[in-house]
């Protein structure tokens, strides 16, 4: 490659929102060839980071070098030219186009037509280089997420980036398509070229990276190479102090008690045709945590829906408990309103039956109520949803949902996007609602997470579900349809 | 400037500052135009609130339909139906309450009245209940099914002041008028504003109340906000509120159809409207929707139509000026509005997640 030792410097970047400083004088060196694992908590200024670094923001002092050379992006294009990519967490892809026209978007030339048969096969060329293969006619909207993502390397690639940075990119993958892209990765980096990895995962930074450099508060604070770290002292970097106690998991006993949720065996067939579940008998009792692992589009989704009432199965019956709580992964869409305030966020959970006249006094009380039991940080009940960080949202929701106390908690995902602390409460949460006689089912792409919480553990397959033993091996087993 | 930028921040702030710069626009296009812009700005002051007959007669007489119409529009729009064929329910519940009114001609008003003000009504929610079935059966886009329908209804009333219900002479394209009994009656003696001015008001009061303290309103508003989250978080069922919210608009249009041709026309004709249906469009935009800040946007723009005709009148100036400052108002509402939206992004992005 190049004679210089560094693919990507940054030195002294220093980079403020209004009165919010995102960065303050952070920076690091990437060694060519090798793969930077960029770690820090939600809010920390990762993504900033690297926003600067290609192009999309500009600094307010400091400087970025590639390869040794001083660069002033004056837009992305200027770091596209640099050999700089990038994926986002939030896929830019077009839904409605083909794979072929996604990876030509952005071709410069107002006029000089776009070919298809030519797209077709530069996309077909760079599956053969490179390994990530793609159907180039294929319509974006179809594509699974872990099939998107891959889209997203080739659009990067089909630029000629020699250093890619992704933002996040297993926070919609399942372990599987996880541990395929690390190895494409590692690869890519074994061929020269460079890799910067923004996660939160501690673990599997440590376990794929060559170096590892942890932002806290937009300085960092801790930078290494990654067999030289231990996990314990990069947690600490991270959070700034001893991972907080609920980091163990100390499982208090708990019998469980009379069956909560009861499936006798439900299919369900979707609007596309696709038969999601088949033949699935399974139970929730109180005083439980059953664990649900699968990979994408194994039938989770839907049996989520169905145990939490929200969607009813073709076949088969089911019986549901009065109240069920569901807390959603897609918490934005799915389980708040971001323009309304709290009050009304929580008056959301009756809107469907309530009659007459709304007793706003009494959602307040109780949406004042449920931000105080649940630790919610917000400058009042008042407030829109969307003026909340994600993490305050989650146990906004979660709060919402486990109040009036219900039978039964249906949970996917309820970690997906939050910080270590975040997410530590959000378990704990979920550990002591199982403790007070609530049946618990959570999913999580998680599995070390569902492992670490669940008394039972059921995984799907094909539609299918089977009972496993709480362990790893036995769940990884069962993900791929071996028994 | 500064002192609008901060207006903009607030929510009826950006309202306000759309239409100040709106009005500066078209007072510069009214001076490069040639014209004597204090001759035009006293015919338009005149016109609209100069005297009690401009104001009573002009302003709010004009602002009725408008203020009807509008809260029909900010309905649809709260439940996310984007219901832009107000006009042709107008016209709808116009022919119809013409058609009920002139077949009771011997009744006494307060038998006669109400039915054809619950004529009307039926007749907007009917002709809305078209797009609202085609949305719900076959997923058309109301957008476009409810514009289409806004000329089947014209050429409808045009078919009507021609055939059936043309007037005994044949002479002219109308209806005979309605008897006195079946009139709206007028509330100020020696004016031309009615009733319906009094029920537009209660009716915006009503709607505001609806929206804001019943369940029925808050299952629209959450449903028009987030429908993925009203159905899952909420259990909502968000197809019957969409549905049951496009008839409610298509109703208030219909009243605000049979309220024009018994307050104002007593006759059906075709140029019976002169575009209340899409002013009320504007009317709403620019009260963000809310049913109170209707009354308000209604009697500006009622005040601007009647104001623009003494402009017209008086100063020479095109009436045509009115309609730039209308398009010009809701344009700088949907701009203020995104650049706000922008500008949050910028401090904390959204989830905007496309995977499947």
């Amino acid at each position: 490659m190049t004679d210089a030792a560094f693919a990507l410097s940054l030195r002294g970047v220093t980079k403020q929102f209004g009165s919010t400083v995102a960065l303050d004088s952070a920076g690091f060196d990437v060694r060519a060839g090798t793969l930077h694992a960029l770690l820090g908590e939600n809010g920390a200024g990762k993504t900033t980071l690297m926003r600067l670094a290609f192009g999309m923001l500009r600094p307010d002092a400091g400087t970025i070098e590639t390869y040794g050379t001083a660069r002033e992006w004056r837009s992305t294009a200027d770091a596209i030219a640099a050999g700089i990519g990038m994926v986002h967490q939030h896929f830019l892809l077009v839904p409605a186009m083909t794979v072929a026209e996604n990876v030509s978007l952005g071709d410069r030339g107002l006029f000089r037509g776009f070919d298809p048969r030519v797209a077709a096969d530069r996309v077909r060329r760079i599956g053969a280089q490179t390994g990530l293969v793609l159907d180039p006619a294929a319509r974006v909207a179809d594509l699974p997420v872990g099939a998107q993502q891959r889209l997203e390397i080739v659009k990067a690639l089909a630029r000629d980036a020699k250093i890619l940075i992704l933002d996040e990119p297993t926070a919609v993958l399942s372990p599987a398509e996880s541990q395929e892209l690390y190895s494409w990765l590692r690869s890519f980096v074994a061929r020269g070229r460079t890799v910067v990895l923004i996660t939160h995962k501690v673990r599997e930074a440590l376990a794929i990276a060559d170096d590892v450099t942890v932002l806290r508060r937009g300085r960092v604070v801790l930078s290494g190479r990654s067999h030289e770290l231990a996990e314990p002292a990069v947690i600490n970097a991270m959070i700034g102090s001893a991972a907080p106690d609920e980091m163990q998991w100390p499982m208090a006993d708990s019998t469980p008690g009379v069956p909560v949720i009861s499936l006798q065996h439900v299919s369900m067939t979707d609007s596309r045709g696709v038969q999601r579940l088949r033949d699935v008998s399974m139970e929730v009792c109180a005083g439980e945590i059953v664990g649900i692992a699968g990979v994408e589009g194994s039938g989770q989704h839907e049996l989520l829906r169905v145990l939490a009432g929200r969607l009813a199965p073709d076949g088969g019956s089911v019986r549901l408990p009065a109240r069920i709580g569901f807390v959603p992964e897609d918490r934005l869409r799915d389980a708040l309103i971001p323009t309304m305030t709290l009050v009304e966020n929580l008056a959301l959970k009756e809107a469907g039956g309530a009659r007459g006249m709304m007793q706003w006094t009494s959602y307040e009380a109780r949406a004042l109520g449920t931000i105080r039991e649940h630790d919610v940080h917000t400058s009042g009940v008042r407030s829109l949803a969307s003026a909340l960080s994600g993490g305050n949202q989650q146990k906004f929701v979660l709060g919402r949902e486990l109040e009036g106390s219900p039978d039964a908690l249906v949970v996917e995902n309820p970690t997906r996007g939050l910080d270590i602390r975040a997410a530590t409460r959000v378990l704990a949460e979920l550990r002591s609602a199982r403790t007070s006689g609530v049946a618990v089912a959570m999913y999580s792409s998680d599995l070390d997470e569902v492992l670490s919480i669940a008394d039972r553990m059921i995984v799907c397959f094909d539609g299918r579900v089977t009972d496993t033993p709480v362990e790893a091996d036995a769940v990884a087993r069962a993900l791929l349809g071996l028994s | 400037m500064t002192f609008l930028v901060r207006l903009a921040r607030s929510q009826a702030g950006a309202s306000v500052a759309a239409t100040l710069l709106a009005l500066a626009a078209v007072t510069l296009v009214v001076i490069a135009g040639g014209y004597d812009i204090g001759h035009a700005a006293a015919a338009l002051w005149n016109g609209s609130v100069g005297s009690s007959y401009s104001f009573f007669t002009g302003t709010l007489l004009r602002a009725t339909p408008l203020i009807i119409v509008g809260l029909a529009v900010a309905v649809a729009f709260q439940a996310g139906v984007l219901n832009i064929g107000a006009e042709g329910q107008l016209l709808a519940g116009a022919a119809t309450t013409i058609a009920a009114g002139l077949s009771m001609a011997d009744r006494p008003g307060w038998i006669s009245v109400p039915v054809e003000l619950a004529a009307g009504m039926a007749a907007g929610a009917a002709w809305a209940g078209i797009a609202a079935v085609l949305k719900r059966r076959f997923g058309v886009l109301e957008v476009i099914s409810t514009l289409m329908l806004n000329f089947v209804a014209l050429f409808g009333v045009s078919y009507l002041v021609r055939g059936p219900l043309q007037e005994s002479t044949h002479l002219y394209p109308q209806t005979a008028s309605l008897a006195a009994s079946a009139r709206l009656p007028v509330i100020i003696p020696g004016q031309r504003l009615h009733l319906g001015f009094v029920a537009a008001v209660m009716l915006a009061i009503a709607a505001w109340w609806f929206m804001r303290s019943t369940a029925g309103g808050f299952r629209i508003r959450v449903v028009g906000a987030g429908a993925a989250a009203a159905a899952s978080a909420g259990r909502v069922n968000v197809d019957r509120v969409v549905f049951g919210a496009f008839l409610a608009s298509g109703a208030l249009a219909g009243l605000g159809g049979a309220v024009q041709v018994t307050g104002v026309t007593y006759a059906l004709f075709e140029g019976l409207s002169p575009g209340y249906g899409y002013t009320a469009i504007a009317v709403a935009l620019l009260a963000r929707l809310n049913p109170l800040a209707v009354i308000v946007a209604g009697i500006f723009f009622g005040g601007l139509e009647a104001g623009g005709a003494g402009m017209q009148r008086d100063a020479g100036v095109p009436s045509g000026f009115v309609s730039v400052i209308e398009a010009l108002v809701v344009l700088g509402v949907l701009a203020v509005d995104r650049a706000r939206s922008v500008a949050g992004e910028r401090g904390q992005p959204t989830a905007g997640a496309q995977a499947a």
